[in-house]
């Protein structure tokens, strides 16, 4: 069959018509499933009242003001984590030191743990029965159950985001660029906004974009930091929590659709930097594996 | 052969770098195994080993591995038929893979229970096989299925992207037929990816809260997650409880960690070289 075939290359494991038709049609089909029918459903459920209501609940004071609290958290979060992730890279890719390989699996450690636990670890630090808890609560200092509650429990589980990109494609472009930066007399700034900085834009602006996602969606980590004070410490995931439990499903939808939006967007700008080459390197180097 | 280093900067990026990841991941984490370990052995067992609390690891251990194994199976086609067939849509699918990690948990959790409740669209077409799905353990483990389905693909499909096609020529040219060529050739290049996407999927499906609670029941002793008794424990203000449980998913997630630094080191010893 395959001396028929118009295709250029001969037949490769798997390009059986049948074989290959069936498993495409399958996978189209669990797709449509598994992760396109919850995000059709959002926007079905959220309008299943009428425009009116979809407006009513997204105009809302509540809902205003967990849009505006979301956005604050992001708004402080992914700078903070961007500097982080930056600092990050430049000393793990461009110095060798003792302990290198412990401090990327530290670094990590925030995508492999339950925002739920981190939630509690953050209680055990900053509430009442906590390390500063009695001295925050001596000088009348509200971390907890307010919104810097909310901020920092936003940045743990972000922390990794930007570094992860940056690290692999640092680790992949070397040192050689930065250092004949510097021996023709450019201070490390200079180098690092003109030498490193235009080669790592793209997957910078991914891990960011990223990182942004996660801290306008995370649910677990900050209800349990929020104290959930209806127009005071509620985030947008929080808010929707509460409308659900309310009895307002969609008033909840109509929430939730605002995220969802902001989910279609973040793959869209996704796709679009992937274009430009970002997030392609870290699946090819392990940059545990080539320090030196 | 170290060539001395002319870069500048090692103390401000580290010092920033070691005080962040000091402050935001370490300390916490210190803290809440410090208030577990003061709790003295007795306690902390009583805690860790009551029936509750070991109904909650079973259901969540068991979600997790079903979820798990859906998505090895499912992720490994995914990424196959991304990375091996050239048809339209390609693009969209390999899109929409990273939807699950986008997507608020709050929003995939209500999203999946109005799917599965019995008035929704497949709820109602399972109801009428008897199958229930929203309250029960088969909903935590479609909420687990869908918050860790990128991991797989996404540790497979660079790997399947990079396989040497001279490989499964050679087998070819052996007289192999596909099926064997696949489980002999192709499937041992691909079994540390896959392991180590296993792996990061069934750690995230050990730590998910957000988009389990709405569709699980929440029933004590059959439908109540670990996190969630975490999060139960804390609204009582059993802080010593919500500590002690909250350190068992702790190492749960260090174990995941390292069996996921190890496989990892494995996988990209053959590509990296390859």
């Amino acid at each position: 069959m395959s001396i028929f075939s118009t295709r250029r290359k001969p037949p490769r494991v798997g390009d059986a018509l049948l074989f290959r038709r069936s498993l495409i049609g399958i996978v189209f089909v669990l797709v449509a499933f598994v992760i396109i029918a919850p995000l059709v459903i959002i926007g079905v459920e959220a309008f299943s009242k009428g425009w009116q209501l979809y407006r009513d609940t997204v105009i809302h004071p509540d809902t205003l003001h967990a849009v505006m609290l979301t956005v604050l958290a992001a708004l402080i979060a992914v700078p903070v984590n961007t500097v982080f992730g930056i600092a990050a890279a430049w000393a793990i890719t461009k110095f060798d030191f003792w302990g290198k390989r412990f401090l990327l699996v530290v670094i990590e450690i925030p995508f492999s743990v339950s925002p739920i636990v981190a939630g509690v670890a953050y209680l055990f630090v900053y509430g009442l029965q906590g390390l500063f808890g009695p001295w925050l609560d001596a000088h009348d200092i509200k971390i907890l159950f307010a919104v810097p509650g909310i901020i920092i429990a936003s940045m743990f589980v972000t922390a990794p985001f930007v570094a992860r990109e940056l690290i692999p494609l640092m680790q992949a472009q070397g040192r050689d660029l930065e250092e004949a930066s510097t021996s023709l007399g450019a201070s490390g700034w200079r180098t690092f906004f003109s030498v490193t900085l235009p080669n790592v834009k793209w997957a910078l602006l991914y891990g960011v974009i990223l990182c942004n996602a996660r801290v306008m969606g995370e649910f677990g980590a900050v209800s349990v930091v929020s104290g959930n004070i209806r127009g005071q410490t509620n985030t947008l995931p929080l808010h929707i929590e509460l409308l659900y439990h309310d009895y307002n499903a969609t008033g909840a939808f109509a929430a939730a659709s605002i995220l969802a939006l902001i989910a279609v967007f973040t793959i869209i700008a996704k796709v679009a930097l992937e274009r430009q080459g970002a997030g392609r390197v870290r699946k090819q180097t392990n940059p545990a594996e080539k320090t030196s | 052969m170290r060539r001395r280093n002319v870069l500048p900067g090692l103390p401000l990026s580290l010092g920033v770098t070691l005080f962040y990841v000091g402050l935001i991941v370490v300390l916490p984490l210190a803290a809440l195994a410090f208030k577990a370990a003061s709790l003295g052995f007795e306690d902390y067992w009583r805690i860790v080993s009551s029936s509750r609390s070991v109904a909650s690891y079973r259901v969540t251990v068991l979600s997790a591995l079903g979820a798990t194994t859906f998505n090895l199976f499912f992720g490994l086609a995914l990424a196959w038929v991304i990375t091996r067939y050239r048809f339209p849509g390609r693009r969209i699918i390999d899109a929409v893979v990273d939807l699950p990690f986008a997507l608020p948990t709050a929003v995939a959790g209500i999203a999946l229970t109005a799917l599965f409740a019995n008035s929704g669209w497949f709820g109602s077409v399972l109801e009428g096989f008897g199958i229930k799905v929203a309250y029960t353990p088969i909903g935590i483990m479609i909420a687990m299925c869908f918050t860790s389905l990128p991991f797989i693909v996404r540790t497979v499909q660079p790997v399947l992207e990079d396989l040497d096609p001279a490989l499964e020529e050679a087998a070819q040219s052996l007289g192999g037929s596909d099926w064997t060529i696949f489980r002999k050739v192709i499937l041992p290049l691909l079994a540390p990816a896959l392991l180590a996407g296993v792996s990061l999927s069934f750690a995230r499906c050990l730590g998910e809260f957000g988009a389990i609670i709405f569709i699980a029941g929440n029933q004590p002793m059959s439908t109540e997650i670990t996190a969630l008794l975490i999060f139960i424990r804390l609204e009582e203000y059993d802080y010593q409880a919500a500590a002690a449980i909250a350190s068992v998913l702790l190492l749960a997630a260090f174990f995941m960690l390292a069996v996921t630094n190890w496989l990892q080191a494995r996988a990209l010893r053959y590509t990296v070289k390859g």
